[in-house]
């Protein structure tokens, strides 16, 4: 088996699981309680990874980071080097592609946080932050929770987006998913049911693992 | 001047009403304000216009010399600013913490002893001891009420906002919870506005108390003005019971208590302490008309009287007896003619004991 593409894969999932918790809170925040009437339009946007071909949100990402682009000349003042085909390029690519893959969880538990304990919180003198960290996040654990795990177990198994944005460098941008193809291309086909084995059993794990969450979660749901 | 909440605003419900407001309440000595009305009269809604909950889309609220709302100059109060008590009609606890943690909830900017010492007093006034370590889902609904309460008084807030609070308690309790709430209420001495449908609730609890019906205020005044004078036909039959007197338990056999009126005695039901003043509560319908000097009856009130008033309303006749207090009965037309009632005539009422209800006042 191909260690190194295994430990870029793990890498690559942890790191997106990580970002997007960050990042997915206020966006998860907004979409669940803003009362704008055009929100639908950004709700529609974070669901886009959820239908693009992953090529074509490659093919996206690819020009708005390339040399020609505001942005990525911006990046290779800044670092030095060109951000496509880097393990950091990688890193954005993944964390766009599962956007929705933390989003919706986050924000479908934050829909199920009983309004008026929310609304408690605001009248005992909690500030809208802290009323967030002391009440909505605690009641949500299961859907924070789903949320990273399906985001890091489809930042594992991505292939299209990898390999317009990544390319296949090994040690930078060789992903499992990419190695198998690899493999198989080459007709080892040994080599490639061993890995393929591999990412099976670990995304079967991480699933049981959010389905279980789930489950213990609606069985002791706080009674309303 | 006097330190006052005043409250005007106004708010649309597409497809149902216009909501508006117009209310001062003194806040010196703090009194309790009763919103009284069906479900559906903008009571809760202005509730929570007052915990900075929902918008009014004009208008304004002002408590003592702070402005909380003025939608003209845009000024918007968060309900974290306003330091209020408030407790909605489900009491929403919070589940996953125990009583303490709810009680504690409001209180993080105190000092950790601090912070324990008012739990230790709030759980001594509430009589929740032994409670410390339980889960709301654990409580009953008197104890959840109890706990919701001490939650909403933790912070000493300046004004009270209680949603309906007694309402999700079965019958006996409420009865039980509505005089503690009261002696509460009066102990706290903390202006308050309380939501209720309920009369004897209103009666009770309130100070003043305010008549509302599709979004508007029909009728302010202390309960017994509303109750025995309403402003107009809808308040009367928004508060559905057209004789309110004050009286004294004179004595109480089994629950049986004997009440004086104005020198009339009465029989009831519902107030437990002889020699406590008391709101005696009849229904018109509930009031039977004799001639006088006719047969006995079972009813144990039968309180000669004279015609004051007669006021035709359709079918409807409603009779006002002086017994030595305004006794209002509602009979037919046709019963009318019958006894030949008319202004001076001289009646026999008689009511059954059960319907002569009993409600604590503060005397």
């Amino acid at each position: 088996m191909n260690w190194i593409a295994i430990a870029v894969t793990f890498k690559l999932a942890l790191l997106t699981a990580v970002v997007l918790l960050i990042v997915g809170l206020p966006i998860a925040y907004w979409l669940t309680f803003s009362t704008w009437r055009w929100k639908f339009i950004v709700e529609s946007v974070v669901a886009l990874p959820l239908v693009l071909p992953p090529t074509v949100l490659g093919f996206y990402i690819l020009v708005a980071i390339g040399p020609h682009s505001p942005v990525g000349r911006f990046y290779s003042d800044v670092v030095g080097h060109p951000l496509p085909f880097t393990f950091e390029g990688l890193l954005l690519a993944s964390i766009l592609y599962s956007l929705p893959f933390a989003v919706q969880p986050f924000a479908a538990a934050f829909a199920q946080v009983d309004h008026r304990l929310i609304e408690a919180s605001w009248t005992l003198g909690v500030s809208k932050l802290h009323t967030f960290f002391r009440l909505i996040a605690p009641l949500s654990t299961a859907g924070l929770v789903t949320g990273a795990v399906l985001s890091f177990a489809h930042t594992l198994g991505e292939f299209g987006v990898v390999l317009m944005v990544g390319g296949n460098i090994e040690g930078e941008t060789r992903t499992v998913s990419i190695d198998i193809y690899d493999e198989v291309q080459a007709l080892n086909y040994a080599g490639a049911a061993k890995t393929a084995l591999l990412l099976l059993a670990v995304s079967y794990g991480v699933l049981l693992l959010v389905y279980a969450m789930n489950r213990k979660v609606w069985a002791v749901w706080p009674q309303r | 001047m006097a330190a006052t909440l005043t409250i005007d605003c106004r708010k649309t419900f597409p497809g149902r009403f216009t909501a508006a407001a117009q209310l001062t309440l003194p806040l010196d000595p703090p009194r309790v304000l009763i919103l009284f009305g069906p479900s559906g009269s903008g009571k809760t809604t202005l509730l929570r216009c007052l915990a900075g909950l929902e918008w009014p889309e004009e208008g304004r609220i002002q408590f003592g010399s702070t402005i909380w709302v003025d939608v003209a100059s845009n000024i918007r109060l968060s309900p974290q600013a306003r330091r209020i008590g408030y407790m909605p009609q489900d009491y929403a606890l919070f589940p996953m913490h125990t009583v303490c943690g709810n009680i504690e909830y409001g209180l993080s900017d105190l000092p950790a002893a601090a912070r324990q010492e008012r739990v230790r007093e709030l759980l001594a006034l509430l009589q929740l001891q032994g409670l410390e370590q339980a889960k709301p889902a654990q409580l009953s609904g008197g104890q959840q009420q109890r706990v919701a309460l001490a939650r909403a008084i933790a912070r000493r807030p300046q004004l009270l906002l209680l949603d309906e609070p007694l309402s999700a308690l079965d019958a006996p309790t409420r009865a039980k919870l509505c005089g503690e709430l009261r002696r509460l209420l009066t102990q706290l001495a903390i202006p308050a506005v309380v939501v209720t449908h309920d009369w004897a609730e209103a009666l009770t609890l309130g100070d003043t108390i305010a008549v509302m019906n599709a979004g508007q205020v029909l009728q302010v005044g202390t309960p017994q003005e509303v109750f025995s004078r309403p402003a107009n036909a809808e308040v009367a039959n928004i508060v559905g019971i057209e004789t309110v007197v004050q009286g004294h338990v004179v004595a109480n056999d089994n629950g049986l208590a004997t009440v004086s009126v104005n020198g009339a005695m009465l029989k009831g039901l519902g107030a437990d302490v002889s020699g406590s003043a008391v709101y005696v509560c009849i229904r018109a319908e509930d009031v039977l008309l004799e001639q006088a000097g006719s047969g006995g009856t079972s009813a144990r009130n039968r309180l000669p009287g004279r015609v004051v008033e007669l006021l035709p309303q359709g079918v409807l006749v409603t009779v006002t007896v002086d017994c030595g207090f305004p006794l209002r009965a509602v009979i037919t037309r046709g019963a009318r003619e019958e006894l030949g009632l008319e202004t001076g005539s001289v009646v026999m009422a008689a009511i059954k004991a059960g319907a002569v209800h009993l409600v604590p006042r503060s005397s």
